[in-house]
Parts: C-alpha cells; structure tokens; sequence
C-alpha cells in the first residue's frame, strides 16, 4: 500500500514503441558500442532529456543559491502588504502575512530539495544494502528480510509518514529546524526502503545465476569481489533511474507531509505548506496556491521525464 | 537498377508481369523494404515463383535472405511498419491479392492459404486451450454451433496423429510437447482445407527426430489433399525428400531455382554449391566442416553488380558491375550468374 | 488450489503483526505518557486513566498489550475512544463510504485508463497516443492534493460544474470528481500499462497465427490480443483497490467525505491511539487478502501460472 505516485511510476514499462524489427542481416560496418554509450547517443537526440535537465539544473541552482534568483526577504514581512497585488517588487505579489510569494517560492526550492535528495540517497542505500544480502545470501536470510520488508510495505504510505511524524513531530514537540528535516527524511525512508530492496533483489537474482558470475566464482573470485566488481555495475542503472524518478516522488510527498501539517513547519519556507497557508485565500488570492503548485509540478515532473528519458536509453528492448 | 529485368526475362513459371497465368499462386517481381530508424532495408528485390496444385516449392535460403518476409507478404501478415509491399503482384487464382479489399483477403486466408509457423509455442495463443483454437475457425468462419465446432476440431487432431485427441482438446499449448504442438498447428492450419499450405520452417524448433516425423506428416497431408505446399527453409537436407522443385533465395532475389534432382545433381549458382559443400557428409568425417566465406550483405547497402560477388569464389569484374538477371538456362531450371551456362555445362 | 491458498494464508499472519504491531508501537508506546495531550487541553480524569490502564493493560510491556489488543479483536472488539464511541461503529459508519469512494476511483480507472490505453496501444505515436503520454506523465507527476484542489477550485468553484464538496449521501454523481482525483494517478499508470502490454502483444506471434486464420480484425483484437494484454492490466486494478483505501486521507479531506481516511486523520491528530490502531488493522487485512486476490486472480487468467 505504498504511496501510488512513488511505487507506481518507478514500474511503469516501456513507454516508447518499438519499431525498429529485427533488421535483416547483420549490420557489419558498425563498430560495437557499450550499453552506456549507446544510452548516451540516444539520450543526446531526446528533446524531453535535454528540457527535463536544464529545469533540474535550475531548480538546483535555486536551492544552492536562492539569493541570486530572488533579492526579496523570503521570511519576514510586512503586514501593511498583506494580499497585495503582484508588482515589480514581487513579481507574484504577497501573501496574507505580506511576504514576497516570488521570493518564497524560490527559497522553497531548499527544503523541498534537500529532503527529497537525501531520502532517496538514504532510501537507495538502506534498500539496495538489503536487496544485495537478501539476494546474494538468499536461504533464511532472504526469508527474513523479505518478511520484514512486507511488513513496512503493508503499512500504507500516507498513513504511515502521518504516524510517524505525528508520534515524533506532534504538535507539542518542540524539535529544532533540521531535526523536523531528519524526521521527515527518515519517515520517507522507513516507508519507501522495501521497493528498492525488492528491485534490487530481483535484480541480484537473476545476474546471480548469469553465466559470467558463475564463471568469476569459478575462477576464485571472492564474494566481496562479486558484488562489487560484477553484480553492483550491473543493478546499477535501473537503480540510478528508479532515484532520479524517486525524487520526484519524495519532492511531491514531502509537499503533502506538509500540507497536511505533519511535515516541515513554519518558519521553514516550503512549497506544501505555503500550498496549505493559502488555500483558504483561493478566491480573493489565488497566485497563494498556484505559484508554488507550478513550482512543485514543475519539480516533480522534471525528475520524473529526466528518469523516463534515462531509462528509455538504457532499455535495449526499446532500441 | 537492372533487376527489373528479372521479371521480364521469362524464368521458368514466371507468367510475365501483367497477365494472369491460370497458376493456383505466384508471386511475380515481389518487392518488398523495411523502413527503420536507421535506414531503408531492401528486404525482397524482385522475388518471382509460383506453386500449383499438388506440388511442394521448397524455398532455400539464409536467415535475412527475404523467405519468410516474402510468405508474410502472401499471408497479409507482414508488419507495416516498418514493412512496405514496393512493387510487384501476388496472384492466387489469378486474382491480385495485393489489390483486393482486407476483407476479400481475410477470406482467402486460412480457406485459400493457410500458414504454418516455426515455433508453435508462440504461434498458439497460450491463454487458450488448443481445443478452442482450432475449434474457432469452424465456429467464426463455417458458423457452426460449439458441439459440432468441437467434433470437427477433435477430427483434425486425429488426422495429425495426436493420440487420444478427445482428451488433448482441453489442454492448453504449454501442456503440448514441442512435436504434438507443431501437429496441433498443423491441424489448425489445415482445418479450412487450404489449397495452398505455406510452412515457414515448420522443424527448425524440433528435435531431429520429431523432425522427420512433422516432414513426414506433412508430406502425407499435401498428397492426400493434393495442396500446394510452399516450404520455408533453410536445411537443405529437410528438403530433398520433400520437395518438387527448389528456388533458392539470396539477398531477396530468387538466385536458381530448379528441380530438386537437378540442383543437387548440378547446382547453376556458385551460391547453391556453396550451400551444398556445407552439408556435413559422413564419408568426410574428421575433416573440416567446408563453409561459405563471409556474410550475408547489408541489406541497407547491398553491393553493386551481383549481391553473391564478395563472397563467390568465382567472382569477375562483371559481377561487381551488372546484376545477373534470373535467366533460364536449361529445361525448367533458371539461375541467376553470369556464368550459369558454364556451370550448367561444366562435366 | 485449497492447500496453496491455505499456506498464503498462513503467511500473511507474520506481515499482519508486523504491520499492525509497528503501528500500535507507535501510537501507544512511544510518545511516554500514554495520556498526554489526549484529552485537550486537560489532563485526563484519574478516573478514565485507571480505566484505559485496565482495559489496555497499558502497565505492562507493549507486548502484551498488543497481545490483549489482538485477543479483543478477535473476538470483534474494537476497543473505545476517550469519549466511550465502539470503534467498531466508527469504522462500520465509515467504512462504507469509503469503500464507495475507491469502487468509483477503480471504475473511473478501468474504463478511461484502459479505454486510454488501448487505443494509443492500438494507434501508436499518433496525435492521441502523444497526447495520452504527456498528460499520463503529469498524472503520475502530480500529487493527489494538487489533483484534488486543481479540480475542486475549477470544477467546483470558478465554473460551478459540481458541488466543491461531497454531501453526506454520497450520491454517485458527487463522487465522480473525487474518485478521479483518487485514482489519477492510478489512471495514468494503468493506461501506460495497457499500452505498453497491447503495443508488445500487437506483435505477438499468437496475433499473427490469429490475422493468418483469417479471423475478422474485430475477433483478432477483440478476442486474441485483449485476453492476453488485460492479464497484467486487471492484476494491476486489483492490487489498486487495496491501496486506494489507504490512499483516501487526502482526498477524503479535500472533498469533506466522512470515510475511513478522514477519521483515521482525525484520530491521529486528536492522538486516539485504539482508533488509529483499529483502522490500520482494517487497512492493513484488506490491502493483504486484495494481493491475495490478485494472486489467484492471475493464475485464473493466465493457464501458464499454476499454483504450488
């Protein structure tokens, strides 16, 4: 019962046709290529790599540094503007406590993206630890984890992150900035690590039994030196593409955890929750919710074509 | 290109290139290309032969020599795309099929011409018994009623020699051994009572010995129903048995055709005898397998002059100039070399 | 089939109580004091503190409280909330809608998601199958909150189409709005899926055999490539329905609809922790027994899956 939009996307198949049949005789002219060469001269001609990009790009170069996009004071404002119209000062207008919107949606871009890059890092790293011991020892090892995995997997993801949260983030609590941050971060984790593990488990399994890492084990290879030196390259990419569609995902579940109160809290600037502090002005401000919405679409959704756009590339079957 | 005057030389069979030649099928300077991403492949260039009633063509050739790709374009099957039909004429009965309304082919398929595929396995859909496969043509095409359906389909799969036939009718295709399949296949095929039974590679899946056992069959059937029977292949040991007449393909041309006794006896094309040294022979055992040099050419860039020039050991500058065109070169035996006179001829 | 549904039973059982006591663990055990914050503002009678103690055993280890929770459960009890509710009667009033809810969310997907999907599976790289993609990706992309006040704002509030929140009869026509939103981001995935499933099995052999029959084109789809392409397809539907249920917080709270997910959240922020725990487990055994489900679901519809 994991969050749809995180578990769903990662498994979407094939998204484009596959037209090219099997060519009539072999094509011998042609120098042999590697799997990662070939992904990137395929990525190089796809427009949706190139937007999807230049917009992470961007929004990266937004949280890093947020002052060069927007001179406004992001925190503190001036209730003598509250709700004032859009202007050559803020671009977006003002919001009920009479901050910059413009400059608040810029400085959302941090938190948003800080949270989302290090839950899937984290996420990646717990999941994939687990995938590669479940698969590479299998036996009762395997039976465990992958029990354990279930469990976390029965729990639904909304559901879970709220009572999380709630438990260790109520409404008494009084923890620091970054504490909220780690809160939200390991929530996330604790929820999102068994879909990577059984990815990447399945993905151990069947290089396992491939016939080159039958032949390194053969030769004397140790179990160390399988792992890292044959099965990890080759779990490698679908994980790489699963992350980059995962912060997207975790970008979008952060801004719910938040707008459902549970996640970062003021004075943290967050996209969710100037979503949430402004949907009770929708009808007389709607710029309140709107512009950081198109921020937080725009966020989620460049992830998301960027690991499209990769995987397609590293799908062979799709060339 | 100077091919065009394949169809207008006249090999053996071919009807010329307008009018209809009261042959059952024929399929006249047949072209066909691919067009993908990475360029135009010129998959059949000009392909000629036909089949008549109570015969067996057996058509010889490499994998991407253009065999199958030229039987999917009689069936209607071939994929477009990035498969395109360029030129030339399908005729069955006479009648264009490549210029008949989808609806008046669908017709003839499965009653006029039916098709055998390589691997059963995929050929059958695996969601549905084997019974209902067969049974549905009888139900779609003949409108019969589910029992009657049923007993037409348990007939079919006696006559392939499927034991206790009754009881197979429920079973699904992965529940088949890879021999029964190809009968059940073949059973499907035949249900409509085809004139013509195209078999594209109907053993290559097979176990040698079940191998001789589907050739068998088949060859019982065409005789018992007098069909015309187009085989796809490219073993010729699979075809000497069986066959009337042989037409081997090469780069989507049609390089000889010929009697079977004559093209073993005496093939007319370098490629031909190419193929024929390569069959392990027992009396050469511990010496070393004889192969044709090189490989098939590109199709999106087949070489000028003959396509067989860089790798025929009796290649000339002629043959990296001008395209032999398929000429007839003896009593019912056509090739397409410059120098087939003198292979014919040769002692 | 009868012993083989009995030992995925049997394994269920561990993944229920660790699903279930991870959640009792941390509404009961770990924030300390039990009763803080959880009558308002006050603190709690002593009165009702002595009673929950009792009832909840909350003066002994977790494990046995969750072990007396699990034996009540059983036998059908629930347990109550600080205001002497039977959480059983919370969960059986909202339920219900619910269920409806997520029944309209699976129907919106079935018929536009597949309808989406085959056609562009069908036609691909024309004007409807880029169309289709694009707006899949943005569903996908979009979080449900966004989806719901996107489409409440417009439908509801700039153009007046539909009513902004849905009444206390949960009249089909209201529910129309909110299960799209719950299940958009199912729609898109479901309509990739059944693309991606028709375009492969398009090419399929079997198709070929079935064109080569001579079989009308309307029996070749209609029958053939459906009837292999859907497996994946209803599996997916299936699987869906039990996490739609889990899903329904944010819609629920968007559209004023009185079901489990509402007062799942309400109970977590007015910290009733026998509510939280009841839901979940309600939760946690229909999302498990709907993947069982699938399983055999699958294994109907495909003969090539056979059960062990």
């Amino acid at each position: 019962m994991s969050d749809p939009s995180t578990a769903s996307i990662v498994s979407t198949p094939a998204a484009q046709p596959t037209d090219t049949p099997a060519a009539p005789g072999p094509q011998s002219n042609e120098k042999p290529r590697g799997l990662l060469g070939d992904a990137w001269r395929d990525l190089r001609r796809k427009p949706l790599f190139w937007i999807s990009a230049t917009i992470i790009v961007i929004f990266l170069l937004m949280a890093a540094f947020p002052s060069l996009f927007a001179p406004g004071d992001p925190v503190n404002g001036a209730l003598s503007r509250s709700l004032n119209k859009a202007s050559g000062d803020a671009w977006f207008g003002y919001d009920l406590q009479g901050r910059d919107v413009y400059a608040r949606v810029i400085y959302g871009a941090r938190a948003s993206i800080v949270v989302a890059v290090l839950s899937v890092v984290g996420t990646l790293l717990v999941g994939g630890a687990m995938g590669i011991i479940s698969g590479y020892l299998g036996g009762w090892v395997d039976t465990i984890l992958s029990r354990v995995a279930d469990v976390f997997f029965g729990v639904p993801f909304v559901l879970g992150a709220i009572v999380i949260l709630t438990t260790f983030n109520g409404s008494g609590s009084s923890n620091s900035k970054a504490e909220i941050m780690g809160l939200v971060i390991i929530s996330l984790i604790v929820l999102s690590w068994p879909v990577v593990m059984r990815l990447m488990r399945s993905s151990v399994l069947a290089t396992k039994e491939a016939d080159y890492i039958v032949a390194a084990r053969a030769l004397g290879a140790g179990s160390g030196r399988i792992i890292l030196k044959h099965l990890l390259p080759n779990c490698l990419a679908p994980l790489l593409v699963y992350g980059t569609i995962m912060v997207g995902s975790f970008i979008g579940a952060e801004a719910t955890l938040s707008f459902l109160g549970v996640g970062l809290k003021s004075p943290v600037v967050s996209w969710g929750i100037m979503i949430s502090e402004g949907k009770d002005f929708i009808r007389v401000a709607p710029g309140l919710v709107f512009f950081p919405a198109a921020f937080l679409v725009a966020a989620v959704l460049s992830f998301v074509m960027l690991g499209e756009a990769v995987r397609e590339a590293l799908d062979p079957k799709l060339r | 290109m100077s091919d065009i005057l394949v169809s207008e030389q006249s090999a053996p069979g071919s009807g010329g290139s307008g009018r209809p030649s009261g042959r059952l099928l024929e399929v006249d300077d047949l072209r066909v290309e691919f067009r993908t991403r990475d360029g135009v492949a010129k998959v059949i260039n000009g392909v000629t032969y036909h089949v008549d009633a109570g015969e067996t063509l057996a058509v010889l050739g490499e994998s991407g020599s253009g065999k199958s790709v030229t039987a999917q374009t009689i069936m209607g099957i071939l994929d477009t795309p990035p498969g395109f039909v360029t030129g030339g004429h399908v005729r069955f009965h006479g009648k264009d099929m490549l210029r008949m309304s989808a609806e008046e082919r669908r017709r003839i398929r499965g009653e006029g011409i039916a098709m055998i595929f390589q691997d059963a396995l995929s050929a059958l859909n695996p969601v549905f018994t084997v019974g209902f496969q067969i049974a549905e043509q009888f139900r779609v095409r003949r409108g019969l009623g589910r029992a009657e359906a049923k007993k037409r389909a348990i007939e079919m799969l006696d006559q392939v020699k499927i034991p206790n036939a009754k009881g197979r009718f429920n079973n699904y295709p992965h529940q088949f051994s890879g021999g029964m399949r190809q009968r059940a296949m073949i059973a499907m095929s035949l249900a409509l009572d085809p004139e013509v039974l195209i078999a594209d590679e109907p053993t290559t899946a097979l176990d040698v010995t079940v191998q001789a056992q589907i050739m068998d069959l088949l060859a019982e059937l065409q005789r018992e129903r007098q069909m015309g029977m187009i085989l796809i292949t490219h073993d010729l040991g699979v075809v000497a048995d069986v066959a009337d007449r042989i037409a081997v393909m090469y780069a989507g041309r049609i390089v000889e055709e010929a009697d079977v006794y004559d093209l073993y006896a005496k093939p007319a094309h370098p490629y031909t005898m190419g193929l024929i040294d390569s069959i392990p022979r027992l009396d050469e055992k511990g010496q070393q397998l004889r192969t044709i040099k090189g490989l098939p050419p590109n199709l999106m860039n087949i070489p000028p002059g003959c396509p067989f020039n860089p790798r025929c050991p009796m290649a000339q500058p002629v043959c990296r100039e001008k395209v032999p065109p398929l000429l007839q070169v003896g009593p019912a035996r056509a090739s397409a070399c410059h120098f087939a006179e003198e292979l014919v001829n040769r002692v | 089939m009868g012993r083989y549904l009995l030992r995925r039973l049997l394994q269920l059982v561990p993944v229920f109580i660790g699903s279930t006591f991870l959640i009792y663990w941390l509404v009961w055990s770990v924030p300390g004091d039990p009763f803080a914050g959880k009558c308002g503002e006050r603190r709690c009678p002593d009165q009702y503190v002595a009673y929950m103690t009792e009832k909840y055993h909350l003066d002994q280890n977790v494990f046995v409280q969750y072990g007396n929770y699990m034996k009540n459960l059983l036998q059908g009890d629930f347990g109550q909330t600080f205001s002497q509710r039977d959480i059983g009667d919370i969960i059986a009033t909202a339920y219900p809608n619910t269920l409806k809810l997520a029944l309209v969310a699976l129907a919106i997907e079935a018929v536009i998601g597949l309808g989406a999907g085959i056609l562009t599976g069908l036609r691909r790289n024309g004007f409807l199958d880029n169309l289709v993609l694009v707006s899949t990706l943005f569903l996908l992309a979009l979080p449900v909150f966004v989806v719901g006040f996107v489409l409440q704002w417009l439908l509801g509030v700039q153009w007046g189409i539909v009513k902004p929140t849905v009444s206390s009869e949960m009249r089909f026509s209201e529910l129309i709005v909110p299960g799209f939103v719950l299940g958009s981001a199912s729609v898109a995935y479901i309509a990739r899926v059944a693309r991606t499933s028709i375009a492969e099995n398009r090419r399929a052999d079997y198709v070929r055999t079935a064109i080569a029959k001579g079989l009308p084109m309307r029996r070749v789809v209609g029958v053939h490539l459906l009837r292999n392409s859907l497996i994946p397809v209803v599996t997916l539907l299936g699987t869906d329905l039990g996490a739609l249920m889990g899903g329904a917080i944010v819609t629920e709270g968007i559209f004023g609809i009185n079901g489990i997910g509402r007062e799942v959240y309400r109970a977590i922020v007015t910290k009733e922790s026998a509510t939280v725990v009841g839901i979940v487990v309600v939760l946690v055994v229909v999302y498990l027994l709907m993947n069982l489900l699938v399983d055999l679901l699958y294994a109907a519809l495909d003969p090539r899956i056979r059960y062990e």
